[in-house]
């Protein structure tokens, strides 16, 4: 039965995986890929690894997949982060169809 | 059943990195590169812990973890980068 129920979490994880690749590709400047991508990608690959955890249960494999969900969950939105505000400071253009831009008129008070 | 399932997993995530591959291949500044090339190491990191729990081989999650930890510190450095902070 718990077997099951990990079969269904890597079934999830990966299908999370994959509509986010799809975000990626599909949508229009770098920020609206890093949040479609960021978001589902990191969501699908812990659901991956805690379908494995509960496949395996307590062993030495399940407690290292969950510290690999740990590092994932602390790693990858770090990750997004940094790459967004680096690609806001070097002056990658956004889409056309943007209305605001909040961190630009934050930072217009600074300098 | 369970074959089945490993089979269309497999599948699946492997055309999600095709995906990511293209977007990695074709995208327009370097950024959306970078993007493509961190998402494209998650779902590695995954798909490593998956095959691993299946085909019975430990070790190999230790790999997944470093791969994962080693994966994000180059990310911060090329971000740096573009950040003229390097």
């Amino acid at each position: 039965m718990i077997e099951n129920i990990g079969m269904g979490f890597i079934i999830l994880g990966i299908l999370f995986d994959f509509f986010g690749v799809l975000g990626l590709v599909r949508l229009p400047d770098v920020y609206n890929r890093l949040q479609a991508a960021t978001k589902c990608v990191t969501f699908g690959s812990a659901g991956i690894l805690f379908g494995t955890f509960l496949m395996k249960g307590f062993t030495s494999f399940g407690f290292k997949a969950l510290l690999g969900i740990a590092f994932i969950f602390l790693t990858s939105p770090v990750a997004a982060h940094v790459i967004a505000r680096a690609s806001h400071r070097s002056g990658i253009p956004l889409a056309k169809e943007t209305t605001i831009d909040r961190y630009k008129e934050d930072n217009e008070g600074e300098k | 059943m369970a074959e089945i399932i490993f089979n269309a997993a497999g599948i699946l995530a492997l055309l999600g990195l095709a995906l990511a591959f293209y977007r990695m291949a074709v995208g327009p500044h370097a950024v959306d590169r970078i993007v493509a090339l961190d998402n494209m190491t998650i779902i590695s990191v995954s798909l490593i812990v998956f095959f691993t729990a299946f085909l019975g081989r430990i070790i190999y999650i230790d790999v997944a973890l470093v791969y994962a930890l080693i994966s994000f510190i180059g990310i911060i450095a090329i971000a740096r980068y573009f950040e003229r902070g390097l």
